[in-house]
């Protein structure tokens, strides 16, 4: 009779594997993939499809945001569902109708920051990444003077959708934290995208900084900010070279 | 003005840029440029248009400027009028019955390749199902070679791909090391860096060089970084066997990526001047995919089926050993789902072939495209089925670095299984000689590591990560 153990052909290379994250000394079922390899993929690919799929739960971001003293507004890009969403970048990088109309109902008066949350292509990465990491930026913020209004939470938003927002509150600094595309092995991984006076239509995707890759396994929330304050501080110090 | 009338509506197109999109079966790209039929009928009104269309019209409507795009210059610039002459008198639809007639052979095909423009064949696909797009490329064949023989009857070669996120070089080894042991790598050991700059560009290419040498193996190294890196490589004496680049369709797109025609001249001479291959010198790999136009913003209105088959009259002038059409990369903006990548793979594969390119496929797609393994599996099998030339291996069809799914090395023996097709001869020699392939396209039912690796495990497993 076979035993279990002869079905599967293993590699003796399995030491390999501690070289690098690629899927190496899988071994074989015949000449395929075994039942425990191929189910190991599907799950990871289940935790990516999901993180692309599910919607981002807003009001319990909210509540974590709020629970941390951090105002709240939300607003929406015009990809109204989320095939439409994934089909129409350009129309993710756009305010919805209400949304416009809401902003221009509040007060435009000077802010230095705005903090901006999109779901992108991951709502696992902002469901559990953004609110840990906001509370580690706000007392950053507050210790260099920085005044910024309620952080927008955005429905089906792109990273250029920030721009708008950013020109409206006549902020210097746009920070963007947003879901990025989802790997086998980084289903929740988050971006910050900041980008120095932003100007809707105007400012292209080469003109903005991108701290990628933010997650369990990833960078770490502190490491993120290290860089983030310092991309504020050099922004800071390009923009006034002659009085500094 | 083209017009139709159809179902008791009369349609108008007003220019053959506009047939073109609107006979194009139906794809998120196209959408999301606003070129796409509005309806299935308006879409088979413009494929009955262009199905009475003469072939020799695409000569004399350019659908792009001849005077403002280089591409197109080079198109009508090319074109052999003799090689043309035996189906100048056919329409798009003559070229279709005609296409799938025994007339049709490979010698057939063969000849008539530089009368044929992407436009003609681009127009051709349209017009065509799933099953016609195989039949037809199937006829095709297109031989290559460098340090081996790729494109001939009854093998597929495969691509091993051994990415890591920061190139590390142990972590790079271990995955060739794993590819090799499962009968990849024939069509080239291709390696796309994390980081494009000279420095890390050379510590691979010269890692992969002596991989080859010491073991003596039938293939090629590539290392999938800009054209202008792998030019200052050359400069400075690094090994370079193949020279890779991403290409477009339009010159605004090319543009886009850093390069021109002149420049992939300069290239293509430094790499034969190297003269590094010792049975051919094709040296060229490139990489194209629909929609790359539309994302650069380059596309003049034209749908990105057919901007894709104008980046191969680019590849042809190059005489390239391998063209790969990574399909499923670009994301659902471009290609929505399964359905639509599995159809432009085949449809870059036909238009690739009858264009006389050595075509290959990255079955892939991306964890926001509506598309899983087995959508991959669908594409596979046809792709196999139509003599696609190679397809990737990468360790569990998971790229780490470049964060996509793609095709597997037991995919590529699911085929060799299924079909029987056989790895290029010269590296099925080498498998063979080594162990790992028996004499009937199998691996070794040992699970024993061919002695010729034994020393080279030995020395990796002694290493700590260099990062």
């Amino acid at each position: 009779m076979t035993t279990k153990t002869d079905l599967v052909t293993p590699n003796p290379w399995q030491a390999l594997k501690r070289f690098t994250p690629a899927r190496i000394a899988l071994g074989r079922a015949g000449m395929s993939q075994s039942t425990e390899t191929h189910l190991n993929f599907q799950l990871a690919h289940a935790l990516a499809r999901d993180a692309v799929n599910l919607p981002l739960d807003f009001s319990a971001l909210a509540n974590d945001l709020n629970a941390l003293n951090v105002s709240t507004q939300m607003l929406s890009s015009q990809a109204s569902q989320h095939a439409h969403y994934l089909q129409r970048p350009d129309l993710g990088r756009k305010l919805s109708q209400a949304s416009q109309d809401e902003l221009a109902k509040q007060t435009s008066a000077d802010y230095d920051a705005i903090i901006v949350v999109a779901d992108g292509l991951s709502s696992t990465a902002i469901q559990t990444h953004a609110a840990p990491f906001i509370a580690l930026l706000m007392p950053a913020l507050a210790a260099k003077g920085y005044q910024y209004p309620d952080v927008c939470l955005v429905k089906h938003g792109r990273v250029a959708i920030g721009d708008a927002i950013a020109a409206h509150y006549s902020a210097r600094f746009c920070i963007m934290l947003i879901g990025e595309r989802p790997g086998l092995s980084s289903p929740d991984s988050m971006g910050i995208y900041f980008t120095y006076q932003a100007k809707p239509g105007v400012t292209t995707d080469a003109e903005r900084n991108c701290i990628s890759n933010i997650h369990g396994n990833g960078l770490s929330y502190s490491q993120a900010l290290i860089k983030l304050i310092y991309l504020l501080e050099h922004a800071e110090l390009l923009a006034y070279p002659v009085w500094d | 003005m083209y017009k139709a009338h159809i179902a008791h509506i009369a349609y108008q197109f007003n220019d053959l840029r506009t047939v073109m999109a609107k006979a194009t079966p139906a794809r998120s790209g196209d959408y999301l440029a606003g070129i796409a039929a509005e309806s299935h009928l308006e879409r088979v009104a413009a494929q009955q248009v262009l199905a009475d269309v003469p072939l020799k019209r695409f000569l004399t409507e350019a659908l792009i400027p001849y005077e403002s795009d280089e591409v197109t210059r080079l198109i009508i610039d090319q074109h052999d009028a003799n090689a043309f002459k035996p189906i100048s008198h056919l329409t798009v639809g003559d070229f279709r019955n005609w296409l799938l007639s025994e007339q049709a052979n490979s010698e057939q095909l063969a000849a008539l390749a530089p009368g044929l423009t992407p436009e003609m064949v681009a127009a051709t696909a349209k017009l065509m199902r799933i099953q016609d797009l195989i039949l037809v490329a199937k006829k095709c064949r297109v031989v290559t070679r460098f340090r081996n023989t790729l494109g001939l009857a009854n093998r597929m070669a495969t691509r091993l791909q051994p990415n890591h996120p920061t190139d590390d070089l142990a972590g790079v080894a271990a995955s060739i090391l794993d590819g090799l042991l499962y009968g990849s790598g024939d069509a080239v050991i291709g390696i796309n860096p994390a980081t494009d700059n000279l420095q890390a560009t050379s510590r691979l290419l010269i890692m992969l060089a002596e991989l080859i040498e010491r073991y003596q193996i039938p293939t090629q190294a590539c290392v999938l970084a800009h054209v202008t890196t792998t030019l200052n490589a050359i400069e400075r004496n690094i090994p370079v066997d193949l020279v890779f680049q991403s290409i477009a369709g339009t010159e605004h797109a090319n543009t886009s990526f850093g390069i021109n025609l002149a420049l992939l001249n300069e290239a293509y001479q430094a790499a034969l001047s190297l003269n590094r291959g010792n049975i051919g010198q094709n040296c060229m790999y490139f990489e194209t995919g629909q929609g790359s136009a539309l994302s650069a913003n380059a596309h003049h209105g034209v749908d990105q089926q057919t901007i894709e088959a104008r980046a191969y009259a680019v590849a042809r002038h190059f005489n390239p050993l391998l063209v790969n059409t990574v399909v499923g990369f670009i994301g659902p903006e471009y290609l929505y789902d399964g359905k639509q990548i599995i159809r432009a793979g085949l449809e870059d594969h036909f238009c690739g072939k009858l264009l006389g390119l050595p075509m290959g496929c990255d079955i892939c797609y991306t964890n926001h495209a509506e598309a899983d393994q087995d959508d991959m599996d669908m594409l596979l099998s046809q792709f196999a089925l139509a003599g696609g030339t190679f397809i990737m291996g990468v360790p569990g069809a998971d790229d780490v670095m470049l964060n996509y799914q793609s095709t597997s090395f037991h995919d590529a023996l699911y085929l060799r299984q299924l079909l029987d097709l056989r790895p290029a001869p010269e590296f099925e020699q080498w498998l063979i000689q080594h162990g790992i392939f028996d004499h009937n396209n199998r691996l070794n039912s040992g699970s024993d590591i061919p002695s010729i690796f034994q020393p080279g495990l030995q020395k990796l497993m002694s290493q700590h990560n260099d990062n």
